[in-house]
């Protein structure tokens, strides 16, 4: 099972990297606001209107 | 709607366009020729003796079609559109946009003319050979450089958590394909390669590909679907934000190591099964935190599924992905396994995921753009989506519940031992006792595809004598102020 040898250390080396993506949005202040961004979508208005 | 003052202060709609209807048409086609050979398992002789036409050349087509066509296009279009519009920005590039969708059709039509021909590298749902593999790969490159851009040019602070979900399956279907897809060209034509790996080990690498293209194209881009169209037809914020963002790091943080379940009872090490099985189950969890997350949006206001037939695709949808991520952490226990594993059981869960879940998510998205892209307030006629949804329904519950008996059934005549230790019945006894169900599984495949038909139907009359849209994009909104909400929480 050398293949293990590579998937292993894939996964590992994948999930330090979403580590790193974490912590790089924690800093960065994207979940200091954890209300506002879901109603942020619904004032995008994109429907049609015909006058 | 703030006027335009050229190309860059407008959405890029065609690509979204573009791509929506590809879904319908790859919606037909993929569904049309899984239809053909259901019919084929139920009346062998309708491969009319003609090679191209066999089962074994028309099956991966089907599932590629249905897959990479119906269901790649809708997740191309669905997170162009919820790029754009969240991030409140044109996409990063018209030209590389343009090469994503003509680049992912000639995909299409390559697989459609190579695989019916025999050109296979026999992986299970990668089996296209070395050239397009190499075209995927730019391709995907390419959707990969507009998505991230377009993030980067961003003009809102936050990133909404439906652009993670895309990003995430984005970034994870590239490493996923330019691993699994390692393989020796032998000749140009006739297209021949072999994998890099060999025996046990090409299993490995082959079902690490194929329950992450569950995990992340069916699942996290899926997801991502979800968490844009259901708030926004809905009218409602997503039940949790919080939620959401927790679902969405605990469902790529564990993922990555369910794929050896597919390999149980095989030659691949017993404490690779059991690693595999472990997260199997863990990941029920996260599963169902999305779930919850997307039908709670409704809490308080379930009346709008009385009469919204949109709402109610999107709604089922997570029904059937509660269910189906349900089903698959117990058929990924080695002893339910044991009973399930090559029956007509596997067939059902898939079905269930890929028609109730993945279908139903796309058709109700499409269903939302398809009027937005062509300058209409609704679709040609909401009866007839009512109608959709009704016969889409009741023929994924045909088609699951038949398969569901059928496996159950063939595991055990397949199991059954006499006294004297010889097996009870012969293989072809459980083929036969299977021909019921798939005549209803058949029924049930004819009322999707039908569906997706009344769909082509009233995309057509709704685009009748309309112009397509060139949305602008809104000026710098004075409701990206966070102040109010901040104090709130």
């Amino acid at each position: 099972m050398e293949i293990l040898i590579l998937l292993i250390p894939l996964s590992v080396v994948l999930a330090f990297l979403i580590g790193a993506g974490f912590v790089w949005s924690v800093k960065s202040g994207q979940f200091d606001d954890l209300e506002g961004p879901a109603h942020r979508i619904l004032t995008d208005d994109d429907g049609i209107h015909h006058d | 709607m703030s006027h335009a003052t050229g190309v860059s202060a407008t959405f890029n709609y065609n690509v979204v366009r573009q791509f929506s209807l590809a879904t319908v048409l790859w919606g037909i086609v993929g569904m049309l020729v899984g239809v053909i050979i259901a019919a084929q398992l139920l009346w062998p002789e309708l491969n009319l003796g003609v090679p191209w036409l066999s089962y074994g050349r028309l099956r991966p087509l089907h599932t590629n079609a249905v897959i990479f066509a119906f269901g790649g296009c809708a997740l191309f279009a669905t997170s162009y559109y919820c790029v754009q519009r969240t991030c409140q920005v044109r996409l990063f590039s018209d030209a590389l946009a343009s090469f994503t969708f003509w680049g992912w059709q000639a995909v299409i039509v390559l697989a459609a003319v190579t695989l019916p021909l025999g050109y296979t590298s026999g992986k299970e749902y990668a089996e296209l050979e070395w050239p397009i593999d190499l075209l995927i790969a730019v391709v995907w490159v390419a959707y990969a450089v507009v998505f991230f851009g377009t993030i980067f040019k961003r003009k809102t602070p936050h990133i909404y958590v439906a652009n993670w979900f895309f990003g995430a399956f984005i970034l994870t279907v590239a490493l996923l394909h330019i691993v699994n897809s390692a393989e020796v060209p032998v000749s140009f034509w006739p297209m021949k390669s072999y994998s890099a790996y060999a025996g046990v080990q090409d299993a490995m690498v082959q079902w690490w590909y194929g329950h992450n293209a569950v995990g992340f194209f069916l699942t996290a881009g899926f997801l991502g679907i979800m968490y844009y169209f259901v708030p926004k037809q809905a009218g409602r914020p997503i039940y949790s934000y919080r939620l959401s963002v927790v679902h969405f790091w605990a469902l790529i943080f564990t993922y990555m190591w369910a794929g050896p379940h597919h390999l149980h009872y095989t030659a691949l090490p017993d404490w690779t099964q059991s690693l595999g099985m472990l997260f199997s189950l863990i990941l029920l969890a996260p599963s169902w935190g999305g779930m919850i997350n997307g039908m709670m949006t409704l809490s308080g206001a379930w009346h709008k599924l009385r009469d919204d037939p949109i709402l109610k695709f999107l709604i089922v949808s997570l029904s059937f992905y509660g269910m189906s991520t349900f089903e698959g952490p117990m058929m990924s226990i080695k002893t339910v396994n044991a009973l399930s594993h090559y029956t007509d059981w596997t067939i059902g869960h898939v079905h269930s995921g890929a028609l109730g879940w993945v279908a139903f998510i796309s058709i109700g998205a499409i269903y939302y753009l398809i009027p937005r892209m062509f300058g209409k307030v609704a679709m040609h006629s909401i009866k007839l989506i009512t109608l959709h949804f009704w016969i889409a329904t009741i023929g994924v519950v045909l088609y699951i519940t038949s398969m569901w008996i059928a496996g159950v059934m063939q595991g055990l005549m397949w199991r059954a031992v006499n006294p004297d230790g010889t097996l009870t019945y012969a293989f072809v006894e459980g083929v036969k006792a299977t021909y019921p169900f798939y005549a209803i599984r058949l029924l049930g495949g004819t009322l999707f595809l039908a569906g997706m038909l009344i769909m082509a139907y009233n995309t057509v009359r709704t685009m009748a004598g309309a112009k397509p849209v060139e949305a602008a994009i809104p000026a710098a909104a004075p409701h990206l102020e966070p102040e109010p909400l901040a104090a709130a929480a």
